[in-house]
C-alpha cells in the first residue's frame, strides 16, 4: 500500500479522533460525575461554531473568535445547568433524555431565527490556508495539523488539570463518590456547575474549530452527538482515558474504512456487488465497531470504577 | 396549519371582467420548510411569490390563495399534508416540493385525486418515466439532466480520466450514472460516500492520489458546502478542476466562498442570462429580498408563470381538474430559460448551460455562464412513458 | 366503574369519530386518527420494554421500518394480501430482535441505548443502498393491500383496522403486564439481583419482551406503509426513534395507555403548533422540557396527581 496515502489517511483519522474526544471529554465527564444524560451538547458544538462564526465576521481575528466561541457556550452552559438540568440530577434518566431532546429542538430553532436557515460562512484563517508538505509529494492542510495540535494538547492539559490540581481531585473524587464529596463540606452545586461549564467550553472548541471545514448550520450538532455518544459507550462511560482511546479508535476505523475498505471489497467481490455493499459497510463500520465491543465489553473499554 | 399569505382583494374585479360567478384559486404549496434544509423550501416559495406578483397577486386573472404546508423533509408528513390539502382544503393545484424522496410518497394521491402538480425542484426518473402521470409536471428539470450536462462538456472537452463522488442514495447514484451516459472517458474512481457525511478528508487523499483530470461530484445542500470547503484547503482545486452538480449554487455558495471559485457546473439557467423574462425575475427578485435569485426561485417562479398561462387558458376554470392539466400541458409562458416545451412525460426540454464561479471585480461571487452544452435537450426516461 | 366507564367513553369516541368527520365534512381527520392510532402502537410497543422492563431503546424505529418494507417488498413483487404482509412483517421483525436483542441484553442503561440505536442505523444504511427497493428515494406502493374483501387504501378501512390492532394490542399488553411474565419483569426493573437470586433467568424475560415489542411495533410499519402507500428508510431515522422515546415520556412510562396518549398528543401539538407558527419547533422543544421538569411521569402522572387532590 502506498505509504503516503496511508500516512495522509492516518493524519485524518488523527483529526477526526481529536475532534471527537473534545466532545466525548465534556458528556463523559458530566455524565460519570452527576450522572446526567445531556443530549443537547450537540447543541453546545453548534453553539460554539455559530459563536465563532459571528465574532470571526465581526472582528477578523480567528483566536477572537474561538475565545468568544468556548466563553459563550461554558455561558450558555452555565444557563442551561442553573435553569434547568440542575432540577434533573436526582432523577430518572429518561426524564433527562426529554429535557435535553427538548433543548435540542429549541436551540436549532433557535438558531434558525437567529441566524436564518442556510448554512453560514466561516473561512479558513488566512494564515493558515495553505498545504504543507509533510513528505514530498504529500500536501496536507495546514489548518488541520493545527486543528490536531490544538486536540492533543487539549487533551493534554485536561490530563494535567483531571491529575494535578483540586478542581481534578474533586472530579475523580466525584465521579467515584459522590455522596462522599458532598459529605466532605465541598460545594457539590458548584463543581456541579463548573464540571458543566468546562464540558460545554470544550464542546464550542470543537464546533468553532469544525466550523472553518463544515458548514455551520442549524442541526449541525446531531451527526456529531450521534458520534460523540458512540465514543464515550465503546470508552466506558465516565472514563475519560476511555473517552480519548475510544475517540481515537473511532477516528481511525471510521477513516480507514471508508478509504480503504471499498477497494478491499473490490479485491474480493464482483465489481457490481463490492460497489453496492462497500459504501453501505463503510458507512455501518462505526457502529459495527460499537456492537462488537459492547458484545465483547458490555461496560466498555475503560469502564469507569463505578456507575 | 393554513396559512394564507395572500387573499387577492376580491373587491378590485377588473371591470371588464365576465359577469359569472368566479372561481378562487387555491394552491397546495408543498416544500421543505423546517430543518437543516429549510433554505430551500424558503427559495422556492420566494421564487414562487414573485410569480404571483407578476400576475398581480392573482394568478390566471383568479383570486388567488396560497396554503403553505412543509413536510419536513418526511415522506409520510409529506403525504399527511398532501391529503389534507386536497381533501379538506380542496386545493385545485399543489406545487412546490424540494426533495425526490418526498415527492415519489405524495405522487400516488396526487395522482389518484386528479390533481395537477408543478414540481418545483424535484424531478425523479421514474415520474419521468414508467410512473408518468397526465396530472405531474416539472417546472424544474429531470435530476439526470444536469448530469449529463457536464458529462457531455467533459467528453467535448477531450478529458480522458475523470473520478467521480455522490452520496450513496439513489439520486447519488443516478446522477454518476447520467454522467457516465454522455462521458465515455476513463473513470478512475467511482465513490459513494454516506449520506450526510461531513468529512471527507479520506476521500479526498484518495482522490490525490489517483490523479485525475477532472473531478466531478453530486453533493447538493449541506454536504455541498462540506466539500467544497474541504476541497480547496486540501489544496486540490489547484491540481483537479472540480466539476458538479447541484453543489454549487446561489443557496450554498454564500457558505462556500472563494473555496467555489473556479469550479463548474451546469444549469438550466443562471441570473445572467440574456431574455426579457429573466432580466426582469432577476431584477424583481432582487428588489424584493435583496439577493440574486437561486436557481431554485427561479424554477419555482417558472411554476407560477406556467400556472397563471395554463389558467388562462382554461378559462379559468379551475375546478375542472381535468381541463386545467390539458391546459398546463398546453401552456406557452415565458420561462426565464427560454425557449420551453413540455415533452410527451411532461418534463422540460430545454437547453442548458456550463457555469462557472467567478469573483467579481467588486469582490463578490457570481455564476455566470459559459455557452450552451445541450441545446433542446431530452431526458432519458421518456421512453418508459406510456404517455404520447 | 368509573374506570370501565372511562375506557366505554374512549371506546364510543373511536367508534363516532368517522361519523362526525363526515358530517363536519373534514374526512381528513380519520386519516389524522390513524397516524396517531399507528404511531400509538409504535409507542405502546416501546412501552413494554422501557417502561416495565426498563430498556431504554433508541432504535425502535428500526421495527417500522421492517414492517413498512415487509409491505413494500411483497406488493412491489405483487403480492397485496395484508395477512402475508403482517406475517412476515412480525416474523421479520421478531427475528431481527431476537438476534439483536441477543446481542444488545449484554448491555444495560445507556449502553442498551446506543446500541439499539447502532443497530437501527445499520438496518436505515442497508435500506438507504436497496437500490432494487427504491434506496433513499423509498418505493411507492401502487397496489393497495387487500385483507380479504375490504381495500385497505380506503380511509375508513384503515381507520378500522388500525384501531382493532390497538385494542388487540392494548388487551394483550395489560394481560401481558399482569401475568407472572410482567411481573418477573417489573421486578428486575427495580431489583434485577433479588430476582436473579429467585432463581428466574433475567435475561430471558428481557428478551421475550424485546420480542414481543419489536413484533407489535412491526406491525405499526406495516399499517404506516399502507396508509401512506409508500415506503422509504426516513421512517427508520434515529430522530424517529428519539419521537417514539419521547411519546412514552410525554404520555408517562409503565402504563400502556399513557403511550397512545402520549403519541396522540404529541402528534395534536405538531399539528396544531405548526399552524400558528413555522418555528414551532421551538415552542414544542419547550413544551418538552417543561414536561420533564414539571410533570413526573408524564401526562399519566399530571392527571393522576391532578385527579388525586378530590
Amino acid at each position: 500500500m502506498d505509504p503516503i496515502l496511508l500516512l495522509t489517511q492516518a493524519l485524518n483519522g488523527l483529526q477526526l479522533g481529536v475532534m471527537l474526544f473534545l466532545m466525548a471529554a465534556g458528556l463523559t465527564l458530566v455524565f460519570g460525575i452527576m450522572g446526567l444524560i445531556n443530549l443537547a451538547h450537540g447543541s453546545l458544538y453548534m453553539a460554539g461554531a455559530y459563536a465563532m462564526a459571528a465574532v470571526f465576521a465581526w472582528s477578523g481575528s480567528f483566536l477572537a473568535g474561538l475565545a468568544a466561541a468556548v466563553a459563550a457556550a461554558a455561558l450558555l452552559g452555565v444557563a442551561i445547568e442553573m435553569a434547568a438540568l440542575r432540577l434533573l440530577y436526582r432523577r430518572d434518566h429518561l426524564d433527562q433524555v426529554l429535557a435535553t431532546f427538548g433543548l435540542i429542538l429549541f436551540f436549532n430553532e433557535l438558531a434558525r431565527i437567529i441566524w436564518g436557515p442556510a448554512a453560514i460562512f466561516v473561512t479558513v484563517p488566512a494564515a493558515l490556508s495553505h498545504t504543507v508538505e509533510i513528505l514530498p509529494g504529500a500536501p496536507y492542510p495546514a489548518y488541520r495539523l493545527v486543528v490536531i495540535a490544538a486536540g492533543v494538547a487539549v487533551a493534554a492539559g485536561l490530563y494535567l488539570l483531571i491529575a494535578r490540581t483540586r478542581l481534578g481531585m474533586l472530579i475523580r473524587a466525584g465521579a467515584s463518590n459522590r455522596t462522599m464529596v458532598s459529605a466532605l463540606g465541598v460545594d457539590i452545586g458548584r463543581l456541579y456547575t463548573a464540571v458543566f461549564a468546562l464540558g460545554a467550553g470544550l464542546a464550542a472548541l470543537a464546533g468553532a474549530m469544525a466550523g472553518p471545514i463544515l458548514s455551520v448550520e442549524p442541526g449541525m450538532g446531531e451527526p456529531v452527538l450521534i458520534l460523540t455518544l458512540v465514543v464515550i459507550v465503546v470508552g466506558g462511560i465516565g472514563s475519560i482515558r476511555g473517552a480519548f482511546a475510544a475517540a481515537l479508535l473511532i477516528g481511525f476505523v471510521d477513516t480507514i474504512g471508508r478509504a480503504f475498505l471499498p477497494a478491499l471489497l473490490r479485491d474480493l467481490l464482483a465489481p457490481s456487488a463490492a460497489n453496492a455493499v462497500g459504501p453501505a459497510l463503510a458507512s455501518m463500520l462505526i457502529y459495527l465497531t460499537m456492537a462488537v465491543v459492547l458484545a465483547i465489553r458490555p461496560q466498555g473499554l475503560f469502564a469507569a470504577r463505578t456507575g | 396549519m393554513r396559512k394564507v399569505l395572500m387573499a387577492a382583494v376580491a373587491g378590485a374585479m377588473a371591470a371588464g371582467a365576465p359577469a359569472m360567478a368566479q372561481e378562487t384559486l387555491k394552491v397546495g404549496f408543498v416544500a421543505t420548510f423546517s430543518g437543516p434544509n429549510a433554505a430551500l423550501g424558503e427559495h422556492l416559495l420566494q421564487g414562487f411569490q414573485v410569480g404571483v406578483d407578476h400576475a398581480g397577486g392573482k394568478l390566471g386573472g383568479l383570486p388567488t390563495e396560497i396554503l403553505k404546508e412543509d413536510d419536513q423533509l418526511k415522506p409520510d408528513v409529506g403525504v399527511q399534508v398532501v391529503r389534507k390539502l386536497i381533501d379538506r382544503d380542496r386545493v385545485n393545484v399543489v406545487a412546490g416540493v424540494v426533495f425526490s424522496n418526498v415527492m415519489m410518497a405524495i405522487h400516488k394521491p396526487l395522482t389518484e385525486s386528479k390533481t395537477p402538480m408543478i414540481s418545483a425542484n424535484a424531478g425523479p426518473s421514474p415520474i419521468a418515466g414508467k410512473l408518468c402521470s397526465p396530472y405531474f409536471f416539472a417546472a424544474s428539470w429531470q435530476n439526470d439532466q444536469s448530469h449529463e450536462a457536464v458529462g457531455q462538456h467533459l467528453q467535448t472537452k477531450g478529458v480522458k480520466r475523470v473520478y467521480l463522488m455522490a452520496p450513496n442514495y439513489q439520486a447519488g447514484r443516478d446522477g454518476l450514472a447520467g454522467f457516465k451516459r454522455y462521458f465515455k472517458g476513463e473513470v478512475l474512481g467511482e465513490v459513494y460516500t454516506a449520506v450526510n457525511q461531513p468529512d471527507y478528508s479520506a476521500e479526498l487523499a484518495q482522490v490525490r492520489a489517483a490523479k485525475p483530470e477532472a473531478v466531478y461530484v453530486f453533493y447538493p445542500g449541506g454536504m455541498g458546502v462540506n466539500f467544497v470547503k474541504q476541497y480547496a484547503q486540501a489544496g486540490l482545486n489547484k491540481d483537479f478542476p472540480l466539476y458538479s452538480a447541484f453543489t454549487v449554487d446561489a443557496s450554498t455558495l454564500p457558505a462556500q466562498g472563494e473555496a467555489a471559485v473556479g469550479t463548474f457546473t451546469a444549469a438550466f439557467w443562471t441570473a445572467d442570462l440574456d431574455n426579457a423574462a429573466s432580466k426582469r425575475f432577476v431584477a424583481d427578485y432582487r428588489k424584493k429580498y435583496g439577493s440574486t435569485p437561486s436557481t431554485f426561485a427561479a424554477q419555482a417562479y417558472d411554476a407560477a408563470r406556467l400556472l397563471d398561462a395554463a389558467i388562462r387558458g382554461a378559462g379559468g376554470k379551475v375546478s375542472d381538474r381535468e381541463a386545467l392539466a390539458a391546459a398546463i400541458k398546453t401552456a406557452k409562458f415565458e420561462s426565464v430559460r427560454g425557449p420551453f416545451r413540455f415533452n410527451t412525460n411532461n418534463f422540460p426540454i430545454h437547453n442548458f448551460y456550463l457555469v462557472e464561479t467567478v469573483k467579481a471585480a467588486d469582490g463578490s461571487l457570481e455564476q455566470v455562464n459559459r455557452g450552451v452544452v445541450f441545446k433542446d435537450h431530452a431526458d432519458s426516461y421518456v421512453g418508459d412513458c406510456a404517455m404520447k | 366503574m368509573p374506570r370501565a366507564a372511562l375506557w366505554a367513553i374512549l371506546l364510543a369516541m373511536a367508534v363516532l369519530l368517522p361519523f362526525a368527520a363526515d358530517l363536519a365534512g373534514q374526512g381528513y381527520y380519520v386519516g389524522f386518527a390513524t397516524r396517531v392510532a399507528i404511531f400509538a402502537i409504535a409507542a405502546l410497543s416501546l412501552d413494554l420494554i422501557l417502561g416495565y422492563g426498563g430498556l431504554v431503546s433508541l432504535g425502535h424505529a428500526a421495527f417500522l421500518g421492517i414492517g413498512a418494507y415487509s409491505v413494500g417488498i411483497w406488493t412491489s413483487h405483487g403480492v397485496t394480501a395484508a395477512p402475508v404482509h403482517w406475517a412476515t412483517a412480525l416474523a421479520a421483525g421478531g427475528l431481527f430482535a431476537l438476534v439483536t436483542g441477543l446481542i444488545a441484553l449484554r448491555t444495560a442503561g445507556v449502553a442498551f441505548i446506543m446500541i439499539t440505536l447502532a443497530f437501527a442505523q445499520m438496518l436505515f444504511f442497508l435500506a438507504v443502498s436497496l437500490k432494487a427497493y427504491g434506496g433513499d428515494d423509498g418505493l411507492t406502493l401502487w397496489d393497495a393491500a387487500r385483507l380479504g374483501p375490504l381495500d385497505l387504501s380506503d380511509d375508513r378501512t384503515l381507520y378500522w383496522v388500525a384501531i382493532a390492532w390497538l385494542v388487540l394490542f392494548l388487551l394483550l399488553g395489560r394481560h401481558l403486564v399482569a401475568s407472572r411474565f410482567g411481573l418477573v419483569l417489573q421486578g428486575a426493573r427495580s431489583n434485577e439481583r433479588r430476582m436473579r437470586a429467585l432463581g428466574f433467568d433475567i435475561r430471558r424475560h428481557r428478551l421475550l419482551a424485546y420480542v414481543l415489542s419489536g413484533m407489535a411495533a412491526s406491525i405499526a410499519g406495516c399499517l404506516l406503509a399502507h396508509m401512506t402507500d409508500f415506503v422509504s428508510p426516513a421512517y427508520m431515522s434515529w430522530q424517529r426513534s428519539g419521537e417514539l422515546v419521547v411519546m412514552v415520556l410525554l404520555g408517562g412510562i409503565g402504563t400502556l395507555h399513557g403511550a397512545i396518549l402520549g403519541a396522540a398528543v404529541l402528534l395534536i401539538l405538531e399539528e396544531v403548533l405548526a399552524g400558528l407558527t413555522q418555528h414551532w419547533m421551538l415552542i414544542l422543544g419547550a413544551i418538552l422540557v417543561a414536561m420533564a421538569l414539571v410533570a413526573r411521569r408524564g401526562l399519566h402522572g399530571l392527571l393522576a396527581a391532578l385527579r388525586g387532590r378530590r
